[in-house]
């Protein structure tokens, strides 16, 4: 692994005019945040295929999945916390519905917003649309699988929902890393217990287990970018080698990634499970790191979950 | 102007989309027949369409933004030979059937676009024409929006956008027949001056009489031949419009025929006059 930043606010621009340069059916669409976004820069460079609608996000998704009818691939970004809550109607309607295409992009999610508050901090936006068919749910940890994400759903047709960190964030993979849409990416191998964890929630996770490690637990830790549909066999895998889990994600605990594999532990191999994330409440103004802290999603707090589940393996009681 | 065609095409059609409702027994009898005249003049006489190629990329497209009135749509559908033989029973909202009470893209041929949650209609219609333009593409984009529906606030997202894109290859046609739902339109307040509304915006407006076949052609015609603006037709309509017991009743919103009111129907639509 290597540890240098990388940001994703230069990703999605430079990406995204690299798919436009060879593939001419990309069109792009974003509600009044390119300079945000970071599109800014594919404004300039492809003028005619950058689709500013201002602040719309509900049109801007209607109209991008009724462009794909006649054949054109449409992105759309606006924040993570309008993705959903401002457009589920029609995202169900116009792109998961009518089966169409859809590669909508949501940044900031959860305490990323940071400073922007409780407002723009949308814990919620994955549990909206995980309730959705015939839609893929992402959320890339590292700019390598960022770009790896966003050629292959352009590749993919089909309805996507990407959430995505728009700050700074450090290196994990090397670039010529392979990645499957709806397999979870093992980072590390452990036995004692299995941290399942998205985005800004891996690096925690990974804190957490060297931590642990010291202490004498063995932790396997799992990159679950694909919440939709999880990887069923890989978590399956986890509950009967590790015996134990734990999910880390920047969301809401009550519909997100830690929902979603409790779905599959209750149904196929039930252990203990315990997760991190947000838990009843909205987010306020404060730094990524300071809000983790806050929200008990630092690599800390992992660890008081890791021994807590850790000590009700085996039918135990904490 | 097909005009004989129009007529008989039109009084088919509102029988067709009665005996469906009463058939499959439920269904949106008035909001059907309001749009009647407007689906007759489109697909029998204006819209580029081939029933034996239903995704035809180059075709015109027709968005039912109110999808409760699409029996009339299968219907038109069903004449024009999309399903071979005009199809006999159409088990409208039956189990199992490709009939749906609101219309489902991929299903039914046809079908154009998905709809049954309102407002909808004018901005993927707005995506729609955008994405013809910039593939150089030289199809119609049709939408038909009821005028209750005007009350999203979705709609005027798309209608600022289509005017921005100076969308000129899209078509809004107003079923302004004065009622929704729950009651009319001056009850629940909002939709006045509609005309007004899309002329603020920068569309083209024309206005007309929602059953006069000329009118409705000529207007689509001129709407045609627009540039550089969407044009919005604000179609004056009589809500279950072509029976007499069902017009400008509301409890025909979503109602079915007793069978003397569907029998009675028969004559009072004209259908044994084009000996259907």
């Amino acid at each position: 692994m290597v540890q240098e930043s990388v940001s994703f606010k230069e990703i999605i621009g430079d990406a995204l005019i690299d798919l436009a340069r060879e593939d001419s059916r990309v069109l792009v669409f974003d509600a009044d945040l390119v300079n945000a976004s970071g599109l800014r820069k594919f404004a300039e460079k492809y003028p005619d295929r950058l689709i500013d609608c201002g602040i719309q996000e509900a049109n801007m998704v209607g109209m991008a999945a009724a462009a794909s009818e006649a054949g054109v691939i449409p992105f759309a970004h606006t924040f993570a916390a309008f993705a959903a809550r401002k457009c589920v109607d029609q995202i169900f309607l116009a792109a998961c519905y009518s089966k169409l295409d859809l590669k909508l992009i949501g940044s900031d999610p959860g305490v990323t917003a940071a400073t922007n508050g409780g407002s723009h901090q949308g814990m919620e936006d994955m549990g909206i649309l995980m309730g959705l068919n015939n839609i893929t749910l992402l959320e890339p940890s590292d700019g390598i699988l960022f770009r790896w994400m966003l050629r292959e759903v352009k590749n993919t047709p089909g309805v996507f929902y990407i959430r995505t960190n728009r700050k700074e964030e450090r290196k994990l993979y090397e670039g010529d890393t392979t990645f499957q849409l709806g397999k979870g990416n093992v980072l590390q191998d452990g036995r004692d217990v299995t941290i399942i964890a998205s985005g800004i929630e891996v690096y925690e996770a990974l804190d957490a287990a060297k931590l642990l490690e010291e202490k004498g637990i063995s932790v396997r830790v799992v990159d679950m970018f694909c919440w939709r549909p999880v990887d069923k066999e890989l978590v399956i895998r986890c509950a009967k080698e590790t015996g134990a889990i734990v999910t880390a994600e920047n969301h809401a605990t009550s519909t997100g990634l830690g929902s979603a594999v409790a779905n599959v532990v209750v149904n196929n191999c039930p252990v203990p499970m315990e997760f991190i994330g947000v838990t009843e409440r909205f987010g306020e103004v404060g730094s990524i790191a300071f809000l983790q802290k806050k929200f008990n999603m630092d690599a800390q707090s992992i660890v008081k979950k890791v021994e807590i589940v850790i000590g009700r393996k085996g039918g135990r009681q904490a | 102007m097909k005009t004989e065609e129009v007529k008989k095409f039109a009084d088919k059609l509102r029988y067709e989309a009665y005996r469906m409702v009463y058939e499959g027994g439920d269904g949106h009898p008035g909001p059907a027949f309001s749009i009647a005249d407007i689906i007759a003049v489109l697909y029998e006489d204006v819209m580029k369409i081939d029933p034996e190629n239903p995704d035809w990329l180059d075709r015109d497209r027709l968005i039912l933004s109110k999808g409760h009135a699409c029996p009339i749509l299968y219907a038109a559908l069903s004449e024009k030979g999309y399903y071979g033989e005009s199809v006999e029973h159409f088990n409208l909202r039956k189990l199992h059937t490709t009939f749906q009470g609101h219309p489902v893209m991929g299903k039914t041929p046809g079908i154009d676009m998905t709809s049954g949650s309102l407002g909808n209609g004018i901005p993927i219609g707005t995506g729609m024409a955008l994405a013809a333009k910039l593939q150089n593409k030289d199809y119609r984009t049709y939408v038909i929006t009821g005028d209750g529906e005007l009350q999203e606030g979705v709609v005027w997202e798309g209608v600022m956008i289509a005017a921005h894109h100076q969308l000129d290859n899209l078509t809004v046609l107003v079923d302004h027949n004065g009622w929704q739902s729950g009651g009319s339109l001056k009850e629940t307040g909002g939709v006045d001056e509609i005309d007004s509304k899309f002329a603020s915006f920068g569309w083209k407006i024309l206005h007309i009489d929602g059953h006069d076949h000329a009118a409705i052609k000529a207007a689509l015609m001129e709407s045609a031949g627009q540039k550089g603006s969407p044009t919005a037709i604000i179609c004056d309509c009589v809500k279950g419009k072509g029976l007499s017991f069902m017009e400008n009743n509301n409890d025909w919103h979503k109602k079915v025929p007793t069978k003397e009111q569907f029998e009675a129907a028969r004559g009072l639509i004209e259908e044994e006059k084009h000996e259907l």
